[in-house]
Parts: C-alpha cells; sequence; structure tokens
C-alpha cells in the first residue's frame, strides 16, 4: 500500500499508478452530487445543455452534508452509499470524469466503466462525517439549491483521505466474506 | 390522574433528539476502544481510531457525528394513568422539528415519487404503547439510510426454524457487505405478523450493547448469531477484520401456526439513541 497526494484535475497519469489498498490524500477541488442531482445531471446530457461544472478530470464525491453551523464552511460530510448512483456513473465516467468518492460496493458496470476511462473509485470513512469536514476548507452550492442537502457543491479540500477501493486494472480493496467459516457456500 | 404539559414533553424531546445527534453513547464507544485492540490489520484499527476521533470532534464542535442525521423514529410508552395537557403527538414531532433546525441536523425526510424534501424532518415515525402507571417513556433513535437500506423482512415457513433465520440473518449480512458502515448492530425480529416483526427488530436497536437478553435461550440465539457473523471478516468499512458486528438484538412474539415472519433491521456503527421518562 503506497501513499499518494493527487491535485485536481486528475489525469491518465494520476489515476493508472493506483493500486487498490493505496492511501490517497486530495488536494484541489471536488463537486458534490448524490441521488436527486445525478436523476438532473442526466436530463442535462440528455437536452444538450452544459453541465453545472467541468466533468473532465472531475471528482465526484456522494455527499449530502449538514447545514454549515455558524463560522464553518460545512457540517458533517461524509459518504453516502455508493450503488444508488450505479446506474449514472458508467455514463458521467465516458464524459471525463475520473473518480467518485464513496462507501460500499459498486456494480460490475461502474467497475468496466473504470478501466475503460481508467478512472477510479475512492472510499472515504462512512459515519466519520464531523472528521472528514475538517478536511473542507470551502464549500459553495453551484446548482440545484432546491435539493438542500442533495445540491450540487463546489468544495475546496485540502489532503481528505480515501482509500482507493477500485482500481483502473480492476482491483479491488474490499474483503471477500468468509462463508465456508459460517457454513455457508 | 397525573398531568404533563406538552410544552414540557417538547422541550425535553429537543434536548434528547439534539444531544443525540452529536454525542455517541458510551457503550459504544467503549466497544470501539475494545474491537480496536483486539484488530490485528492496520486497516481496521485505523477505522476505529477515526471513529473515535470523529465522536470527541463531534462532541468538541456540536458538528453532528454524521451528516445523516436520520429520520426521526420514536417508541412511546404512556402509562394509563397520565393526561397529556395538549396533544402528546404534536409535542413530540414539534421538538423534533425543533432539535433538527436548531441543532444544525440534516433534513432527510421527503416525497417518495417527487422526493422534494419536506424541509424539516417531518414527519417524526411514532410508535405508540400503553403501559400501567403514570409516566411516559419516549425513546429516540436517528436512523440513517444506508442502514435502513440493507434492513429486509421475509416470511420463513414454520419448517425452516432456526436453521432458515440464522441462514438468511447471514446471507442478509453478506450481501450488505461494506454498503451499511461495517461494524453494524443488527435488531432481529422473529414472529409476530408482517408488520409486528420489523417493529420488533427496530424495537431491539434501542438495547444498549452489552444488555443480555432476559431469556437465556434468547440470549443464546444473539451470541450465537453475532459471533457467526464476525467470523465472516468483513471487519469495520469492509476492509477485513473481526468486527463485522457489534451486537445482536433479537425481540420475538407468538406466530400464526402457518407463519414464522422475521425481520433484520441493520444499524451502522453510529448508534445514535436515547430515552427519557417523563
Amino acid at each position: 500500500m503506497a501513499e499518494f497526494h493527487l491535485t485536481t484535475p486528475l489525469t491518465d497519469a494520476d489515476t493508472t499508478q493506483l493500486t487498490a489498498g493505496d492511501v490517497v490524500f486530495i488536494t484541489g477541488t471536488i463537486y458534490t452530487a448524490r441521488d436527486a442531482a445525478h436523476k438532473r445531471l442526466m436530463d442535462l446530457i440528455d437536452s444538450g445543455v452544459q453541465l453545472p461544472f467541468p466533468l473532465e478530470g472531475s471528482i465526484i464525491y456522494y455527499v449530502g452534508p449538514s447545514p454549515a453551523p455558524p463560522g464553518r464552511p460545512i457540517g458533517a460530510a461524509g459518504p453516502t452509499t455508493s450503488y444508488r448512483m450505479d446506474s449514472y456513473a458508467p455514463r458521467l465516467h465516458a464524459l471525463g470524469q475520473k473518480a467518485s468518492i464513496g462507501k460500499g460496493k459498486r456494480s460490475d458496470e461502474v467497475k468496466a466503466a473504470l478501466r475503460e476511462n481508467m478512472a477510479v473509485y475512492f472510499g472515504a470513512t462512512g459515519g466519520a462525517g464531523a472528521l472528514l469536514s475538517k478536511c473542507i476548507t470551502a464549500a459553495r452550492v453551484i446548482a440545484f439549491d432546491d435539493l438542500g442537502p442533495e445540491a450540487i457543491r463546489e468544495l475546496t479540500v485540502e489532503n481528505f483521505p480515501v482509500l482507493v477501493i477500485n482500481d483502473t486494472k480492476g482491483g479491488e480493496l474490499y474483503a471477500k466474506p468468509d462463508l465456508a467459516a459460517v457454513g455457508l457456500d | 390522574m397525573r398531568t404533563i404539559q406538552a410544552s414540557d414533553i417538547t422541550d425535553t424531546v429537543a434536548s434528547m433528539v439534539r444531544d443525540a445527534g452529536v454525542r455517541l453513547p458510551d457503550d459504544v464507544k467503549a466497544a470501539f476502544r475494545r474491537h480496536m485492540r483486539e484488530e490485528t490489520t492496520p486497516a481496521a484499527k485505523e477505522i476505529f481510531r477515526q471513529l473515535l476521533e470523529n465522536a470527541e470532534l463531534a462532541e468538541e464542535t456540536g458538528l453532528p457525528l454524521c451528516q445523516d442525521c436520520g429520520l426521526a423514529v420514536f417508541f412511546v410508552e404512556i402509562g394509563e394513568d397520565v393526561r397529556v395537557e395538549g396533544s402528546l403527538k404534536q409535542a413530540i414531532e414539534q421538538g423534533m422539528i425543533r432539535a433538527y433546525a436548531e441543532g444544525y441536523l440534516r433534513k432527510s425526510s421527503c416525497d417518495p415519487m417527487t422526493r422534494a424534501n419536506t424541509g424539516d424532518n417531518s414527519p417524526a415515525i411514532i410508535h405508540f404503547d400503553f403501559v400501567p402507571g403514570d409516566r411516559i417513556r419516549i425513546a429516540f433513535m436517528a436512523k440513517g439510510g444506508g442502514s435502513e437500506n440493507m434492513s429486509r423482512v421475509t416470511m420463513l415457513t414454520p419448517a425452516q426454524g432456526w436453521k432458515g433465520i440464522r441462514e438468511f440473518v447471514l446471507r442478509r449480512v453478506v450481501e450488505a457487505g461494506p454498503n451499511p458502515c461495517p461494524p453494524i448492530m443488527l435488531g432481529i425480529g422473529i414472529g409476530g405478523t408482517f408488520e409486528k416483526a420489523p417493529v420488533m427488530a427496530k424495537h431491539a436497536l434501542l438495547r444498549g450493547l452489552e444488555d443480555r437478553h432476559p431469556d437465556p435461550a434468547v440470549a443464546k440465539m444473539e451470541d450465537e448469531l453475532l459471533a457467526d457473523i464476525n467470523r465472516l471478516g468483513i471487519g469495520p468499512m469492509g476492509l477485513g477484520g473481526a468486527t463485522t458486528c457489534l451486537g445482536v438484538k433479537i425481540e420475538m412474539a407468538p406466530c400464526h401456526i402457518a407463519s414464522l415472519p422475521l425481520a433484520v433491521n441493520v444499524q451502522c456503527h453510529s448508534i445514535r439513541h436515547r430515552e427519557v421518562v417523563i
């Protein structure tokens, strides 16, 4: 397991050097989008309208932060479960998205899209919302304000810690459950 | 007949809900510390270290433990000799709404079809029950969506018995894998009817991690399931390790001679609940 410090936007050279299990600290700009925002991004692509942020080299963070208390840029901001975005992710990767940050398993279609587009899937620690918010220095809503916690936000991050869960070569970090240990197969 | 003012209930609920969002119960923190010592891989230890640091930071800053501050679920036991001056239901809901607004907790409740956010985390999900006495017991849990989505209910046949229950629970945990933020806690409802089983499963999640079921036979089932789940090796956040589950809590009720209802309610490691007796 190696450690990398990457700056956004990401390039093929950034992503192809990564292997599942590597620790990465991200600095730069990342964009938040979760369920409802992804649905609207698809509608914009379908109608040929320009997206609210540049997809090329982008990192999308699956998060719906809690409201920012006075004096803070953002509230708690840990990852949400990624599989709900699986039906949208391959299309976004084909259009230039280089990475997503979430938690939990991805579909075979997403893993194939990662290989084809030299993209990666990062995991952040689920439930560590207060801790992760420390690495977010600025946040502003850039689209879909009416969606509240689901609006698209531009986040400025410094050394935001993630693990490479799925890499560009088909590698995956998650442990395979030991079914034999409990008499199941 | 004792009388309680609805406004007192609102104040109490607001304070309890707000506190639950930012302060992890002591038994959960103690479990994190113990499992951090017992885990053997650096990744598993590191997850527990982060969760403990997160809990500390939330207490210090007042930020919620997790951005998913949950739907608000209440179990309320009303003494038969108590009268509420005003609406008990509204009092609880208003307390919840105030806590989510003033505590900067995320409002996650939305219309199931339009997906429009209700804006104040309402409605509260409230289960009422009547008991002897002149007091009101209100238990609250913040239930996050990621773990709730991994929960299931099924109708087994009586012939499937314990073997069928065990296999369904284990396969559910395997299928859920890293998704619900392990280490998880499981609430299990066995028996009753189609709707009774999941309510029991949810109610079981209010028990403390160290709480022993008073019926030794049920306690044994809980211990067996916990040990089996932890043999799966899914580990904290699915990264492998000895701690996939922190606790299994079972509630049972008699069921129809034709049925064996079973519900598994998955709870993430951020086990946020409180209880108050008025």
